[in-house]
């Protein structure tokens, strides 16, 4: 748009062509201040001009031209994006409980605990929960698998793919012909089909993958969640200086949140755990240091309480910190077992 | 994929050639800058940098497959469901079939308690004609102590397959197919693991009928690690080939089982997450009752299966601690002539932490 159809004095128009700008949208990420000297004019004068620019593009409906800045938005903006954010069920009723319904698209959420809580069972499950269809309440899409430990293990997820498809059939009563409509897609072996797996055998190709996923997942819409596991097997073996280590770290955190936001998908990433020598003893805490705890969006911790495995949110945005127990079972993530009043276990 | 060379990657001549000349030649060097520094060090544009990284990103990446084709492809290329099965009933069942290929099991427990014995076994079942339920594959047992015993296999196999083994020749055959190492030093291990990736792929041409099947037991490889600083002090662990062992056990689809060491734990080495406070249960006696896998928890996350030894209340367990389709079961046992069997098929279920530690209360040794 032209800065002639601008309603203002032809001799201020006349300075901003010649100053340079010609367009409204060039006006509108300037400074008054800037403005005013360039121009040679007073400071409201200048304030007057941008405020006449903003609402005639407004009037108009440039895109993004409610910036004051230049790929901002406002918080308003951003509350009904947030509210229709997607979210995909672990399995577990508390345990959504506490994440505010489910893993959330758009965030990175990283979960950790020691050997054997059941991280690679979590990862499996939300690989599958992501594909129950929508009509269920689920997501209908796909899942990006990227594996750098062979923990994966196929037949697990058929199992755990069954499980989830039967448990489906049982709590949601559809009419016959949602069922039908629903029957094809429904079979574990779909399932496993809409599971994308990457063996990842080294730190260059991790580093790799995650770049290459901004063209992936670009060709691929219907992928609505990447899960790495783990983040930091790799990471822990292969890097002699702690330094180059964490500049690389910081680069692919900064890539993985690129991605969540600009694909709207979850990103999961699963990590071990070390022991921190602090205040005198030795306390567990995620692998890869105190600078990679900032990277992500939402920390979980998964340990053990008792006979129960739990799950606690160490750290969120606007999650409160809570936890609730969670068990694995044969079908996979469920409501712990001494929780679960009804009994439909095996 | 890391070491693919840049110059093939297809990027624009004049990228391609200042990475040449600033000495990137490989998708490892290239990835490991952030593209702030590569801008730099390259003296081009964000833009360009950027592209040069997508492509090379692109090439240096694995290919995907579907779980899917991952399922079938294992199943057809695997022999014997890709498991090796232990002879043992309910502790085949727990793990879905046997040992599983292509992923590390460990066997932890106190010393004397039959882990050997139990290698010995499956040494020798791998070694079986597939029509014995075996692998018919060959071995490789890495004996760091000097503890395999030729006499000690071979009374195994005349007790636990008498059939095959008194006729003649087989004890010899099945002998023959067991290769036995005796390294004392890391590096040495290292160096013949490396040497036998080599031979790994001839071995597997040469068979006619199916790929041959490798063992690798890979004992007390912990002992040496054990003499340096705890691994739970948070400094660097030394170098250790787990993610070695792991390719090989995987791109091979074969089963590695190691066995590992325990060792008693003391006050200081307790952790416990932040969050929940001070142990209040700091009494001796648990000190003294339960022992620790050696190698800390970073070998303790390497590993995809652990079978935990343990012995208390005068009987002998072998627990499923960590396994990813496996119930917490606990199986009882004992040592015959003919090796580890179980006194009960059905496994105890075990609630809780419980399946993952590690008990020894009153062991004798035998």
């Amino acid at each position: 748009m032209e800065v002639s159809v601008l309603p203002i004095a032809s001799a201020h128009k006349e300075k901003l062509i010649s100053a340079g700008y010609t367009t409204l949208l060039s006006i509108v990420g300037v400074s008054a201040s800037r403005l005013a000297q360039e121009l040679i004019i007073p400071h409201r004068e200048a304030v007057e001009i941008i405020k006449v620019t903003l609402k005639c593009c407004r009037a108009v409906g440039l895109e993004g031209t409610h910036a004051v800045l230049k790929g901002s938005r406002t918080a308003w903006e951003m509350l009904s994006d947030e509210q229709n954010l997607k979210l995909i069920r672990t399995g577990s009723e508390d345990f959504d409980g506490i994440l505010g319904g489910g893993i959330h698209c758009g965030q990175v959420t990283e979960m950790g605990g020691v050997p054997g809580i059941g991280k690679t069972q979590l990862g499996i499950q939300l690989a599958v929960n992501v594909q129950i269809p929508v009509s269920y309440g689920g997501l209908g899409a796909k899942a990006i698998y990227i594996d750098t430990e062979g923990s994966f293990m196929p037949e697990r997820a058929y199992q755990i793919a069954e499980a989830c498809i039967m448990d489906t059939w049982e709590n949601l009563g559809f009419s016959r012909k949602e069922i039908e409509d629903c029957q094809e897609k429904m079979q574990p072996d779909h399932f496993l089909a809409n599971i994308l797996y990457f063996r990842i055998c080294s730190y260059t190709e991790q580093i790799a993958v995650i770049n290459y996923l901004d063209k992936f997942l670009e060709e691929h819409k219907d992928v609505k969640i990447v899960i790495i596991d783990s983040i930091s097997f790799h990471f822990r073996q292969d890097f002699k200086e702690m330094v180059q280590r964490t500049i690389v770290l910081n680069e692919m955190s900064r890539q993985l949140m690129k991605l969540a936001e600009r694909f709207a998908v979850a990103v999961l990433l699963l990590n071990h755990v070390t022991a921190k020598h602090t205040e005198g003893s030795f306390q567990l805490t995620l692998a890869l240091g105190d600078t990679w705890s900032h990277s992500c969006t939402n920390r979980v911790i998964l340990y053990w309480d008792g006979n129960d495995r739990h799950a606690r949110i160490e750290k969120s945005p606007y999650l409160p910190s809570a936890s609730a127990p969670f068990s694995v079972t044969g079908k996979g993530i469920r409501n712990a077992i001494t929780h679960c009043k009804r009994l439909r276990m095996m | 994929m890391a070491n693919k060379l840049v110059a093939h990657m297809g990027l624009a001549q004049s990228i391609a050639n200042r990475l040449a000349a600033r000495n990137i030649r490989t998708a490892k060097d290239a990835l490991s800058l952030p593209e702030f520094d590569l801008m730099t060090l390259l003296g081009v544009d964000m833009k360009d940098v950027k592209e040069a990284v997508a492509r090379i990103s692109e090439v240096a990446c694995p290919p995907y497959q579907t779980a899917l084709s991952l399922l079938e492809e294992r199943l057809m290329n695997d022999t014997s469901g890709g498991r090796l099965p232990t002879s043992l009933t309910g502790l085949d069942d727990a793990l879905g079939g046997g040992i599983p290929f292509g992923v590390l099991t460990e066997l932890v427990g106190p010393s004397g308690i039959g882990k050997s014995q139990f290698c010995l076994k499956l040494s020798l079942l791998a070694a079986l004609p597939a029509s014995y339920g075996g692998l018919d594959g060959r071995v490789i047992y890495i004996d760091t102590e000097s503890k395999f015993s030729s006499r000690r296999m071979i009374e195994i196999g005349r007790n636990s397959f008498p059939k095959i083994f008194h006729s003649e020749g087989m004890a010899q055959e099945m002998a023959g197919r067991i290769i036995v190492l005796r390294q004392t030093s890391l590096s040495e291990i290292t160096e013949s693991m490396i040497l036998q990736c080599q031979f790994l792929p001839l071995h597997i041409y040469d068979q006619v009928t199916r790929a041959s099947c490798f063992v690798y037991f890979f004992r007390s490889y912990c002992r040496e690690k054990g003499s340096s600083s705890s691994s739970m002090s948070g400094s660097h662990p030394p170098k250790c080939p787990f993610s070695f062992l792991k390719s090989i056990a995987e791109f091979s689809r074969i089963p590695i089982v190691v066995t590992n060491q325990v060792r008693g734990h003391n006050n200081e080495e307790i952790s416990r997450y932040s969050f929940l406070g001070k142990d209040t249960d700091l009494s001796v006696e648990k000190f003294e009752t339960h022992h620790v896998a050696a190698l800390g928890i970073q070998w303790a996350h390497a590993v995809t299966i652990r079978l935990i030894f343990e012995a208390h209340s005068g009987q002998k367990f072998i627990k499923v601690a960590k396994s990813p389709f496996s119930p917490p079961l606990a199986f009882p046992f004992t040592v015959t002539s003919s090796g580890v069997t179980l006194l009960a098929d059905d496994g105890i279920e075990m609630i809780g932490q419980e399946i993952g530690m590690i008990r020894c209360q009153g062991l004798s040794m035998d």
